[in-house]
């Protein structure tokens, strides 16, 4: 890894596994049939999906296998639960979310809100990103067709709790969707004997290859697809599979399962030191999020006064690659929906900065890191009119800290 | 990641004039830490010959924005105060070797910044924070004068080039309105929005119709391998110019088939575009020969070729 420079950004993407892509290689030019085709050719790698399908059961403690319906990714997988509810349930007009998802599921309500005039409760979250329950309880009635939380947030890393936010949407007579993306291969999941009915999760982000997604479909529940045509995944999804997606995910899938005790600990112990070391080097900065329950791999430093891109690009001179919550980056002008749904003030938003691990990352890397980091940030801060006007401040983050 | 020019990243890199000038007579402060972006600009003024003789930045913002401060010190320094004034933003983005569409803003900044010092030296009001009724953006705090400003020098012609000039309506998006009453007025202004020719009802005006592209010439059924040759040599010279432009080079290596072997030399070689390149001769091979080629890197030739 290191001769491509230290890759601080797995919440984007991960690097497709060794493993993963030997495991699809034959897919392509040998196993190369259709599966729905009645000959040898079809059937080998009919047999190889169902395969993958027990791989991706097992990450997920799934019951059943037939659960698990193969899609082109998180943002597919997000559409087609919510789509497929609200046709599955006409009468009921009321959706609820956060205001921290990812856009996969809040530009779809926006969409549904303006457009095809559904109620969208989207709940807020407080300076530490957690969900505020009370006003989750408000929002779910009799009108609600689909709760779609997000298990885990992508910028900060927090996780909600999942399992009690499903009994009560149960209780209430809603759907319970869960985009865990960035969950998913980070921590240990039992859907078999959750409340949650639906999951959606995405390959790039555990070691498979971009293109390939899968969403749970708890069995029993209502369903209607949201791509029509032929009958693959039990006319769930309709349109030829992604074998060699496929067969990548189930690869990963397995994969995240060896090596979830080392996601947890090493990975995670890498993740604190990289944090702490921070902490203790650079003045005025701060762990967005909550700390204390989040995935073991992510940390997120708003770092006040300076401006994320301008960190991103020193950084990636330095051959580190992170990512920023700031405007700039993303060619949108505000920081980034989560900080401000959090409430971080604009001077610390703007230089919001994510540090992402992976089982591939090595102490030696976040040595590297922890070196450079506060050359970076001093550097920043002597350009900037904020830093010196301040003075340093002194009284610093009595919320945050 | 933006593709920033070398010029852009040297500035941001290794910025020149950065920090506070504490002998200024002439100083200018634009944006805020809410927009995102925020630049005091400090010059000092010789009073009597009206010369730049010194000038300064603090930036916060992205690396466009401390680039664009850095190359604006860079050209007003040894200017008269009436020589900077005429400078725009276009110009700071020109000294840099141009800058993405989305961060134009950036050098926009440098222009109201370098106005407000200049503005600060002549003892004149620069207003920043305007009264609410002012504002078209309320968001970012831009008002009627600087998007018409943006919309002259850059002939901006619509409501998305304004919002990456100078950001306004890039939030919330209720000011697009507004924006557009602006755009409309400045271009009425210039003559750019020539109205529409009437013309009768249920038809198309002329103004909408186009030539049709003109038919690709047939292919040749088969080409010898000399005119395939000469095809595909004649197409990688006429591409020559445009590369060389860039600081590049291009040059034949070797013909197996469908493989067609390049050389990537000069700026070209190593650089994060080369991919790009190779594209964009594939593309034209194809296009001249009427066949599907692979472009290839010399250093993929097969050893014993």
């Amino acid at each position: 890894m290191t001769a491509q420079g230290i890759y601080l950004d797995n919440n984007a993407t991960t690097r497709v596994d060794p493993d993963v892509l030997a495991e699809m290689l034959p897919l392509f030019t040998e196993q190369f049939g259709n599966p729905s085709s009645m000959h040898g050719f079809g059937a080998a790698v009919g047999g190889k999906i169902e395969w993958a399908r027990k791989q991706v059961q097992a990450l997920l403690g799934a019951a059943h296998d037939s659960e698990i319906v193969f899609t082109s990714g998180g943002t597919e997988s997000d559409n087609t639960a919510i789509l497929s509810t609200l046709e599955a349930y006409p009468k009921k007009k009321s959706i609820v979310t956060s205001v921290v998802e990812h856009p996969a599921v809040l530009a779809l309500c926006d969409y549904l809100e303006k457009k095809r005039g559904y109620t969208v409760h989207r709940i807020g979250v407080d300076n530490r990103g957690n969900l505020d329950l009370d006003a989750y309880k408000a929002a779910l009635g009799p009108d609600v067709a689909i709760v779609s939380i997000m298990w885990a947030n992508n910028e900060t890393g927090t996780i909600f709790p999942i399992e009690e936010l499903a009994q009560l949407a149960k209780a209430a007579g809603a759907v319970f969707h869960t985009d865990a993306v960035q969950a998913v291969g980070k921590i240990p999941m039992t859907l078999a004997t959750s409340a949650v009915d639906m999951l959606s999760l995405s390959g790039h982000k555990l070691h498979a290859p971009k293109g390939i997604g899968a969403l749970y479909v708890k069995r029993g529940l209502r369903f209607r697809p949201m791509l029509r045509g032929g009958h693959q995944e039990r006319s769930r999804r309709a349109g030829t599979e992604n074998a060699p997606g496929i067969v990548g995910l189930g690869a990963a899938a397995q994969l995240a399962l060896m090596h979830m005790t080392d996601e947890n600990t090493r990975v995670k112990a890498l993740r604190d030191k990289l944090e702490q070391a921070i902490l203790a080097a650079v003045p005025n900065c701060f762990v967005t999020g909550n700390p204390a329950n989040r995935l073991p791999n992510t940390c997120n430093v708003a770092f006040e006064y300076i401006e994320g891109e301008a960190i991103l690009l020193l950084l990636n001179e330095a051959d580190i690659a992170a990512s920023s919550g700031s405007a700039c980056t993303s060619g949108s002008l505000e920081p980034s929906h989560v900080m401000r749904a959090m409430g971080v003030p604009y001077t610390a938003a703007h230089g919001a900065t994510r540090f992402s691990l992976s089982r591939e990352t090595t102490e030696e890397e976040i040595d590297r890191v922890i070196a450079v980091v506060p050359g970076i940030i001093a550097k920043l801060r002597s350009l900037s009119p904020y830093w010196s006007q301040a003075g340093a401040p002194k009284e610093f983050a009595p919320v945050y800290s | 990641m933006w593709n920033y020019t070398d010029k852009v990243k040297e500035h941001f890199f290794n910025p020149k004039n950065a920090g506070a000038l504490d002998e200024a007579n002439a100083v200018g402060e634009v944006g805020s830490i809410t927009c995102g972006d925020a630049l005091k600009l400090m010059m000092k003024v010789n009073p009597d010959s009206q010369v730049i003789e010194d000038a300064k930045f603090q930036t916060f913002g992205c690396g466009s924005a401390i680039a664009s401060s850095s190359a604006l010190t860079e050209m007003i320094i040894g200017k008269t105060v009436d020589e900077a004034l005429a400078v725009t933003n276009r110009d700071i983005a020109e000294y840099l070797g141009g800058l993405p569409p989305e961060k134009m803003h950036c050098s926009v900044m440098g222009a109201e910044a370098l106005r407000a010092a200049i503005a600060n030296f002549k003892g004149e009001d620069w207003v920043d924070d305007h009264e609410e009724g002012e504002l078209v953006c309320k968001c970012f705090g831009i008002d009627a004068a600087m998007i018409e400003r943006a919309v002259t020098v850059n002939s901006l012609t619509t409501l998305e080039e304004v919002t990456h000039y100078t950001k306004a309506g890039g939030s919330c998006q209720t000011c697009h309105e507004k924006i557009e009453e602006v755009l409309e007025a400045v271009l009425a202004k210039t003559g750019a929005l020539a109205p529409p020719k009437p013309h009768a009802p249920g038809t198309v005006g002329l103004d909408a119709i186009k030539p049709l592209a003109p038919k690709a010439e047939a292919a040749p059924a088969k080409l010898t391998n000399v005119q395939r040759m000469q095809k595909i040599m004649f197409a990688i010279e006429e591409l020559r110019p445009q590369i060389q432009r860039d600081g590049g080079d291009v040059e034949l290596v070797d013909i197996d088939g469908k493989d067609i072997y390049v050389r990537l030399t000069g700026a070209c070689s190593g650089c994060s575009q080369s991919a790009g390149t190779m594209m964009g001769v594939q593309a034209k091979l194809v296009e001249a020969l009427g066949e599907f080629v692979r472009v290839k890197p010399a250093s993929l030739l097969p050893v014993g070729a």
